[in-house]
């Protein structure tokens, strides 16, 4: 650790340590006196924040039972860069631009994407929020990449279809989304899936599709003991399995 | 209204006369065919309500029965009133339970049975359809004693996935200033094969579109309309695969304005095109009956199409929409035609740009209430350029004399809007409203923005003319709108659609005016004969 790795927020000088953060309280600030306790409620909760020397500079009703505040101050805290660590990513998240690039570089031609939610599960949220052009969190689903076809054979396809169905489209993957947890389905599920596709007859001889499975009650790290290439959690979105999907299939640096 | 823009008032009506062209053989088919949703929709405005211990509708129970029993060709309608009339049930609902045991032989009735069968039917679709005529005179009746707010109506959304959060969350809203509210659904209801029921408290990032959440917010709001002195008005979303069905349940609960786009679930949800076509055309008239404003979907195509290289597109879609909402039955004062402030605000005049193409709507739809979108695309997560955008965006509006603005979050894209998100979304909209509200009438666009909505239409034109001698469900097919390529016979909903056999009766649709075609509905907007 050397001085130079030490930094605090900069506001207009070195190691002033300003900061603004804004919040609304519970607290009706619309009277005088409700407007004092306000304030003061909001730099008693600033200081708990760490700020201090700290400042309302914005105090503003909203309707008759909130309080929307601007706060300025400073906080002492100091961050030393030689001992942050940076989460390690198996993948880097990339742009669409740079997904359909990848694509074009390294495969040459479009990269062919079947999804399904299988089993008994009629839920499409999931596969339709990853798949469909309308997205999810604010990121437009795998139809929106010009380089990736979709086929979405939508709910509670089985198995078979769906072994059938991707070797018929020469899928470079399989998404299989499952929400209904039920006894465990949504494992039974991911597990029956690996086996489908480790025996079929299709894949035979031939790379079998990369297979992802997805939903809100996944263990992220049990890919392997459920027989799949890789498993999402919760609140995925569709540019995580995007850029996912490049960085298994279409590595950078490698050309058609 | 006068023009800005000196649009050719013949290039007008010859972009109108191709929309109508490219819009006809899809009307034809949605005369010659019927859906599952239409179906059950009959049997709502028929009294059908409610679902089974699955929460499975006993109108989704009942249509599945005539299909398996007579098919659908002949609609729904003849085989259930005949059971009713032959079967000595006491309503629908014991005929629904006992369908769903099977133990109704439904058949389809002849001679003097069918036109038993169909009076009948007509009786009780009929009370439906006087709720859906009540209602509407109640809102005028509202509206009258109460106030109406003047455009731009501002339009405000809540979605917290539990109706008895949304009700305090839209009725804070109202009291902030919103005269509209929205409320978004559940993320996936569109594809949906039925609509759930009942009171709902949990939903994906948004609440679910049932008759009850309806009914519950619709009052909550009367409560609210009554205590500010304005009427505030509720909106939903009829689309996906159950459009014509939400389409009567607003009419029903007295939603005030409905999402309707003619192409939105085809393009952005993979619903099939002809099932959406044939859906569309039953819900808009519904909503004309009903007084209700119809919404499209415009702005969408820019979130996934560039805004200056796609803006043609967006005019293409409002031609074609104010084509099937007129043939439908929409007047002019209920076609809210969507649009978007969606161009990358690091292009060179991109305030020009929009200025230029929101100009251009209004004077293409000049009696249409016009509803304009937010930025959404270039909303980054920095909040105080997008802050910034967000009044640029409120300028355009009041500059352009748009109708319903939506109120834009500067926190767009990061999460669902905070209490003080939307308070200050509405702090901006009120100082560049009273700042500059009056700069519509002064405002003269020079040669850059005349030319720019000059060249916009005349793609737009261009493209039609290509739609026309394509066809307009192979340029869908090609990825036009929204670059996306949806085949007329790929997507969601196919197996719902039947060709209507001759005998074909639909006590809805002969309430709603749809008879033999008669006068030009477009004659009017038209003004004369197609060339």
């Amino acid at each position: 650790m050397s001085v130079a790795d030490l930094v605090r927020p900069y506001g207009d000088t070195t190691g002033d340590g300003r900061v603004q953060v804004s919040f609304t309280l519970p607290v009706p600030g619309t009277s005088a006196a409700e407007r004092a306790l306000a304030e003061a409620a909001a730099l008693q909760l600033a200081g708990k924040m760490g700020l201090s020397p700290a400042m309302v500079v914005h105090a503003k009703p909203i309707g008759p039972s909130f309080t929307f505040f601007i706060v300025y101050g400073q906080v002492n805290h100091l961050v030393d860069l030689s001992a942050v660590e940076v989460p390690s990513r198996e993948f880097d998240l990339l742009s669409p631009a740079e997904v359909n690039l990848r694509i074009r570089t390294a495969l040459g031609r479009k990269l062919v994407v079947v999804g399904a939610t299988v089993g008994t599960d009629a839920h499409t949220v999931g596969i339709d929020a990853i798949l469909n052009v309308k997205g999810h969190a604010g990121e437009k689903g795998l139809e929106y990449y010009r380089e990736i076809r979709v086929v979405n054979m939508g709910a509670q396809v089985p198995v078979s279809a769906l072994v059938a169905r991707a070797a018929a489209e020469r899928a470079d993957a399989v998404l299989v989304s499952q929400v209904v947890t039920q006894r465990d389905a949504h494992l039974t599920n991911a597990r029956e899936l690996g086996v489908a596709f480790r025996d079929a007859p299709e894949f035979a001889g031939s790379r079998r599709p990369l297979l992802v499975v997805g939903g809100p009650r996944f263990d992220p790290s049990a890919a392997a003991s459920l027989g799949v290439d890789k498993v999402f959690g919760r609140a995925t979105t569709p540019g995580e399995v995007a850029s996912y999907l490049v960085h298994a299939l279409a590595p950078a640096g490698a050309a058609s | 209204m006068k023009s800005k823009l000196n649009l050719d008032p013949e290039k007008v009506r010859l972009a109108r006369q191709l929309a109508r062209r490219a819009g006809e053989p899809v009307t034809q088919l949605a005369r010659t065919h019927t859906t599952t949703s239409i179906e059950r929709a009959v049997l709502r405005l028929g009294g059908l309500d409610g679902a089974d211990a699955d929460g499975m509708p006993w109108v989704n129970r009942v249509v599945d029965a005539v299909r398996e029993a007579t098919g659908l060709e002949y609609g729904v309608a003849l085989p259930v009133w005949d059971a009713m009339v032959s079967g000595g049930y006491p309503d629908l609902r014991t005929l629904a339970e006992q369908a769903a045991a099977g133990q109704v032989k439904f058949r389809l009735p002849a001679g003097s049975e069918a036109m038993a069968a169909r009076e009948q039917a007509v009786r009780s679709v009929e009370r439906g359809v006087a709720i859906i005529d009540g209602q509407r005179a109640l809102r005028t009746r509202m509206i009258a004693g109460l106030a109406d707010p003047p455009y731009p109506w501002i339009y405000l959304i809540v979605a917290t996935g539990d109706i008895y959060e949304d009700i305090p969350q839209a009725q804070a809203a109202a009291r902030e200033g919103a005269d509209v509210i929205a409320v978004i659904r559940s993320t996936g209801q569109s594809l949906l094969d039925y609509v759930p029921e009942g009171a709902t408290r949990e939903g994906y990032a948004g609440t679910y579109a049932t008759r009850e959440n309806f009914r519950l917010m619709r009052a909550a709001l009367d409560d609210t309309s009554r205590e500010l002195g304005r009427y505030v008005r509720l909106t939903n979303y009829a689309s996906g695969l159950c459009m014509p069905e939400i389409a009567s349940l607003a009419g029903l609960e007295r939603l005030d304005m409905m999402l309707n786009d003619c192409m939105y679930g085809i393009i952005f949800r993979d619903i099939n095109p002809v099932r959406t076509f044939i859906d569309q055309r039953f819900s808009r008239q519904v909503h004309a009956r009903a007084g209700i404003v119809i919404n499209t979907g415009e702005d969408n195509y820019l979130t996934t199409a560039d805004a200056v290289d796609a803006a043609h597109t967006v005019v293409v879609s409002q031609l074609l929409n104010e084509y099937f909402a007129v043939e439908a039955g929409l007047e002019t004062w209920q076609l809210g035609l969507g649009h978007a402030f969606e161009i990358n605000p690091a292009v060179p005049d991109s305030f020009l740009l929009e200025l230029a193409h929101a100009q251009l709507v209004r004077e293409l739809f000049p009696g249409a209430p016009l509803k304009y979108m937010p930025p959404t695309k270039h909303m980054t997560g920095n909040v105080f350029a997008g802050y910034l955008l967000d009044a640029f965006f409120n300028l355009c509006g009041l500059m352009t004399d748009q109708s319903i603005l939506l109120v834009g979050m500067m926190t767009e894209g990061i999460h669902t809007p905070f209490l003080s998100d939307r308070d200050l979304a509405l702090e901006n909209v009120r100082y560049v409203r009273s700042a500059a509200g009056r700069l519509g009438m002064s405002f003269q666009p020079d040669a850059f923005v005349v030319e720019r909505a000059h060249r916009v239409l005349d793609e737009a034109v261009g493209l039609l003319r290509r739609i026309g001698t394509d066809g307009l469900l192979a340029a869908i097919g090609d990825g036009t709108f929204g670059v996306t390529k949806r085949p007329p016979d790929g997507g969601r909903g196919l197996d719902g659609v039947i060709a209507r056999a001759d005998g074909y009766f639909n006590p809805v649709s002969k309430l709603l005016g749809d008879g033999p075609v008669e006068a030009d509905p477009m004659a009017e907007v038209l003004g004369g004969e197609p060339e």
